[in-house]
């Protein structure tokens, strides 16, 4: 019997100040490698912007950094932005991003169930029947650079349970560029050792490094950054008049 | 150049269109011309405009940017050598890039992997159609022969200068003949032979070549460049070579006698983003059934599906050929020509 695959949703945390070809490019070459395995079926793809509140110089308001997230994933079937993390009065760690997901969809996963209970005549549904259709829950993971293996070390960066509570109920898909070598961040970590097959690393061989700090400069000085962020994320930052020395200076 | 001599005609008002050659400089021209120590008949149309430019700062020198190349496909890489060229010759104060051009090789180029000219322009049309200055012209792909990159310049420029209404200069085709040897300067003078330059006119733009660092270097590869062509693109046209890390281009021209003479004309940028989209790269992703999404734009992904254009079968298109610049001159060149 074929071993279906396991449904799993991509989550990405970030500033998205502003969302970058290369931001969505990771989601594409995260999904690839994952169908490849012939484990996975990617499902979705979410994008979730920090809420303002984490105060890193020059973001601009998450209002503009969702819209012109939701512009710039027009032409994408699979992948969306949620502005639930923005929403939150105080920062959120990742952490908790990642739980608020992963209940949301368990929620509409029974909601589904239950629709389909509905539909199914009395006699056929006993409960093992029922279980081999239940769709199963998705798992999440979470989608970043590998970069971010590295600042698991940093003191007082991370909380460790919380590290932890990543790798191990979770999971990270972490892309790297050709070259680099993230599995010595793993192994100079006990807890990542541990968990490594949970930790699935992608290597990105068509370099495409568009730094959205480069973006935000080169913007404030009038240069162009056609075919490096699409053309509607473009219109908008100047119809806003978005980023300028003043937004880079910040408050 | 002494260059501060000659600077100073920007303070003269011109009123009237004037003629250049020597024999009819009346007055403080004859000075100036002096000034400038020129022997020939003609004076460095740069020069005149640099004055210009000073007394009158939106006369910027007009300039095309030509990009040849297989396309195969075209990328977002590709796309971005026109935009970081054209913020680099505006910040430089001197240019106004009007237009962007993209040539790519006909089939008789016989590269391997190289497929259908059609599908490639059509590609390349696509993804231009949200630019509002880059085009692609299909004249080099519709020739039955290879083309070499400096008649496409010319045929290109000769375009350029015959439709340039307010143009009245009767000869914009470059001083080199093929075949000729002649001492090559330092800023190759353009002939002004009919006497109308007023100052409504800013003359034939500019066409210079754009293209990546790699094609620099490709110089210096024996057979695939004539040294005769190559001295008449960096003398007559210039380059605008969009570089990752400097130094190799930098050195390679150190390198080079020819292009050092004309180093003036060849522009080093320095693209800021490490931007690595080569289409060998894509075409090997696509035979993989990986997503090429945001590294070309969307339009010619979506075309490149339908039509199901790269494959195993498409790559190994021309394989054990030699591609056409290499049996063009192998055949006659076996003397060594240093760059």
């Amino acid at each position: 019997m074929m071993k279906s695959r396991l449904p799993l949703v991509l989550l990405a945390c970030g500033s998205f100040n502003p969302i970058t070809n290369m931001h969505m490019r990771l989601f594409e070459l995260a999904r690839d490698h994952l169908h490849q395995t012939g484990r996975y079926q990617v499902i979705e793809g979410i994008i979730s912007p920090v809420s303002d509140n984490y105060g890193k110089r020059g973001l601009v308001s998450a209002r503009h950094r969702i819209a012109m997230a939701q512009l710039a994933l027009e032409t994408s079937d699979w992948i969306r932005v949620d502005p639930w993390e923005s929403e939150q009065e105080k920062w959120t760690e990742t952490v908790k991003v990642l739980r608020h997901h992963y209940n949301e969809s368990l929620r509409s996963l029974q909601f589904r169930k239950e629709l389909m209970r509905k539909n199914w005549p009395i006699e056929r549904a006993t409960e093992d029947f029922l279980s081999s259709l239940d769709p199963v829950s998705p798992e999440l993971k979470l989608l970043c650079g590998a970069d971010i293996l590295k600042t698991f070390s940093t003191p007082n960066l991370w909380k460790e349970e919380h590290i932890k509570e990543i790798v191990e109920k979770f999971g990270l898909v972490c892309i790297s560029r050709a070259g680099s070598d993230p599995v010595q961040y793993i192994s100079e970590s006990e807890l990542l050792t541990r968990f490594q097959h949970n930790i699935h690393l992608v290597t990105e061989w068509i370099q495409n490094e568009i730094s959205a700090t480069h973006i935000r400069h080169a913007l404030c000085k009038g240069l162009s950054v056609k075919y490096l962020i699409p053309d509607s994320v473009i219109s908008y930052i100047k119809h806003y008049n978005i980023y300028t020395e003043e937004s880079e200076r910040g408050k | 150049m002494e260059g501060g001599s000659c600077l100073t005609m920007h303070s003269i008002t011109i009123q009237q269109p004037w003629t250049f050659t020597r024999k009819k400089i009346v007055g403080t021209f004859t000075q100036q011309l002096e000034v400038f120590g020129c022997d020939s008949e003609v004076l460095h149309l740069d020069l005149w405009l640099q004055g210009n430019h000073m007394e009158n700062p939106d006369n910027k020198r007009e300039v095309v940017l030509l990009a040849c190349g297989s396309f195969n496909p075209i990328t977002n890489m590709h796309l971005r050598l026109f935009e970081l060229a054209k913020d680099y010759l505006h910040e430089t104060g001197k240019y106004k890039v009007i237009k962007g051009i993209i040539s790519p090789v006909g089939d008789a180029y016989k590269k391997k992997s190289l497929i259908s000219a059609n599908h490639r322009v059509t590609m390349a049309q696509l993804a231009t159609e949200s630019s509002d200055w880059v085009e692609v012209d299909d004249w080099e792909s519709s020739q039955n022969e290879w083309l070499e990159t400096l008649k496409v310049l010319r045929y290109h420029h000769q375009k350029l200068a015959s439709s340039n209404p307010d143009n009245s200069l009767q000869s914009a085709v470059p001083l080199i003949k093929p075949g000729r040897k002649r001492k090559q300067e330092a800023n190759r003078y353009i002939p002004v032979k009919k006497n109308q330059l007023s100052p409504e006119t800013k003359g034939v733009p500019q066409l210079k070549l754009l293209c990546g660092a790699d094609i620099l270097e490709s110089f210096g590869i024996p057979n695939l460049w004539k040294l005769e062509d190559i001295t008449e693109i960096v003398a007559n046209h210039g380059l605008v070579c969009i570089t990752r890390a400097g130094n190799n281009a930098q050195k390679f021209i150190y390198e080079s006698d020819t292009l050092w003479q004309h180093k003036n004309n060849i522009h080093l940028v320095e693209e800021w983003i490490t931007n690595d989209i080569s289409s060998t790269k894509i075409r090997r992703a696509l035979r993989r059934g990986q997503s090429v999404r945001y590294l070309v734009p969307d339009a010619v992904r979506a075309y490149i599906e339908k039509h199901n254009l790269y494959s195993p079968e498409s790559e190994d298109r021309n394989a054990g050929v030699i591609l056409a610049p290499l049996q063009k001159y192998a055949r006659g060149c076996k003397q060594e020509q240093t760059l």
